[in-house]
């Protein structure tokens, strides 16, 4: 038989095939996408020379700014919501609630398909005769953030010595003032994390925004979703290329945050 | 204050505070908000479901099951199906890439599995339009697969790839991958390997080993996964649409035809309350045999 050390190795090598091959898969329409937004050419498909020209014009196009400037309003305001709601609603659940039901129906709608939830809100709106416009997206992306943030400082929660809120009670504070003083202070990067999260897939949603905005104030991906429908131009390339700058530097923001979170307990 | 009193019996505090006032300033702003900004939307669907629509959008307030029987008419049917169809196709795609990679990765050391982990979830945090855009990009007739393929002298002429059902499935197990592969490693790494090494120990070959030890253990894992790929696989629109060219209608497609092209709201209504009903059951289904497998497991 095969050497005992050698043998592990060779296995160990033919399992990373499938991987290496996942990966390939995962990332070869992005690379595409990356080195085609330096192209000189108009033509999409065909390679003609290093050029940085389409990156201007992103920034000279008109629609693409106002989407990303709405984009931008949106998700600041549903992330606020979403934070100040989730946290408290995570609060409540660990500390006011046995069984799982307010858990979750407050997790729900991260779950919940978001085409229900767009069309169930659309509906909603029409019939309180709300128009739509941005504020009808914030409310609509602030619901299953909640879900996301409760979900994220719930998990947080877990992690946190009781012990330290019951003394707080003990020594005369009162749940408002245990929460503010002794709690906040401990969850607070569970609950950048969750805002985070929050922010990152309101930046990233369309269908909800597709059923909830009035067709004069979409968000950045409606304004993709039209531009890729009604014909490409290579602009969109090098718009694809800054977003998934953008998403990079965020998950790896991310990631070093929820490592500081886990190792400081 | 009366600080005394409490100091005395912080046990008695604690629970009056548990039945008393308390919860209320914690909970009630985030579940009044979600009352009204997602049960009552999704109730106000269900509701819709009964009644006619009106003849420019909107509703007639006149009972009617019409919605519901109009659902068993083949073309809404065969859509249904279809969807189904497509969904489970791809679930097992996914199933049968993000297994080997789930497996491989659980077997790296600990810095190389973070790192490959994040690289499987990477593309996942990139915007979904852009990650469509790209595939249109790479399966158009000029695109690069066909540019490669012609490249080799493998085909003459361009295949048109993009705009089929086939391309629609690449689309989807691409957009949902990561969902797969998450699970799958969660409950793979989690599997003591002296388990396997009994195994083997034991005279079992690899195979063997892998087939009566490790695979019943990750199913639970698998079978989440295939949750997380199949929920948003059947009930998306986009992908259909853009990569599919509109070709092959999915439920998503109707949904979204019946709110903003037929105004038919009811029906609109109906057809998404359908697929969560659908999705629902599937996730009744997932939990049910996943119980059953874990019992079975400690049983055995």
């Amino acid at each position: 038989m095969a050497d005992p050390i050698t043998r592990p190795r060779r296995r160990f090598r033919g399992i990373l095939v499938p991987l290496w091959l996942g990966y390939v898969f995962l990332y070869l329409p992005i690379l595409v996408v990356v080195i085609m937004s330096f192209n000189d050419s108009e033509n999409l498909f065909v390679w003609r020379g290093f050029s940085l020209r389409w990156y201007p014009e992103v920034f000279a196009d008109g629609a693409l700014m106002q989407g990303l400037g709405n984009t931008l309003v949106v998700a600041t305001g549903a992330t606020a919501i979403a934070t100040v709601l989730g946290t408290l609603l995570a609060y409540g659940i660990q500390h006011y609630t046995r069984g799982g039901f307010v858990r979750a129906f407050a997790i729900a709608p991260a779950i919940l398909p978001d085409l229900l939830l767009g069309i169930g809100l659309l509906t909603l709106f029409a019939l309180l005769g709300i128009t739509l416009g941005l504020h009808s997206v914030i409310l609509a992306h602030a619901v299953f953030a909640t879900a996301f943030v409760t979900a994220i400082v719930l998990a947080r929660m877990a992690s946190i010595d009781p012990s330290l809120e019951e003394a707080s009670r003990d020594l005369g504070a009162g749940p408002v003032r245990t929460f503010l003083k002794v709690t906040l202070p401990q969850l607070a990067p569970g609950i950048v994390a969750g805002a985070l999260l929050a922010f990152t897939l309101s930046l990233d949603e369309f269908v909800i925004a597709f059923f909830t905005t009035a067709p004069t104030q979409p968000t950045l991906p409606i304004v993709i979703y039209s531009m890729v429908r009604f014909g490409v131009t290579p602009e969109v390339n090098a718009l694809a290329t800054l977003l998934l700058f953008v998403s990079v530097v965020t998950v790896i923001a991310a990631q070093r945050l929820t490592r500081l979170t886990g190792s400081s307990k | 204050m009366t600080t005394t009193s409490h100091e005395a019996t912080p046990g008695v505090r604690a629970s009056r505070a548990r039945r008393g006032l308390a919860p209320v300033p914690f909970l009630a702003p985030g579940m009044i908000f979600l009352i009204v900004f997602m049960a009552i939307p999704v109730g106000l669907l269900a509701f819709y479901t009964f009644f006619k629509r009106g003849r420019f959008g909107g509703l007639v307030f006149e009972f009617t099951l019409d919605n519901w029987v109009k659902l068993t008419e083949p073309l809404y049917l065969g859509v249904i199906a279809q969807s189904i169809g497509m969904a489970l196709v791809v679930t097992l795609l996914a199933l049968a890439l993000g297994y080997p990679m789930a497996y491989a990765i659980a077997g790296l050391s600990p810095k190389w599995r973070t790192v490959a982990l994040i690289a499987v979830v990477l593309p996942f945090w990139t915007n979904f339009l852009v990650r469509t855009y790209a595939w249109i990009l790479l399966l158009n007739n000029a695109g690069l697969v066909n540019q490669a393929l012609q490249g080799l002298g493998i085909i003459d002429d361009p295949i048109s790839m993009l705009y089929t059902p086939q391309a629609i499935a690449i689309g989807l197990l691409y957009m949902y991958l990561p969902l797969m592969v998450l699970p799958l490693y969660a409950s793979l790494q989690q599997l003591d390997p002296s388990l396997r090494e009994a195994a083997t120990n034991l005279g079992a070959n690899p195979w063997r080993a892998f087939r009566t030890v490790t695979l019943p253990l990750s199913l639970p894992g698998a079978l989440t996964g295939c949750v997380f790929v199949f929920v948003p696989a059947m009930s998306n629109f986009v992908i259909p649409e853009l990569i599919g060219g509109g070709k092959t209608i999915m439920v998503g497609n109707l949904v979204r035809d019946q709110f903003f092209e037929a105004r038919d709201w009811p029906f609109g209504a109906t057809l998404a309350l359908l697929l969560t009903i659908i999705l629902v059951l599937v996730i009744v289904l997932q939990s049910a045999v996943s119980r059953r497998v874990t019992e079975g497991g400690r049983r055995g």
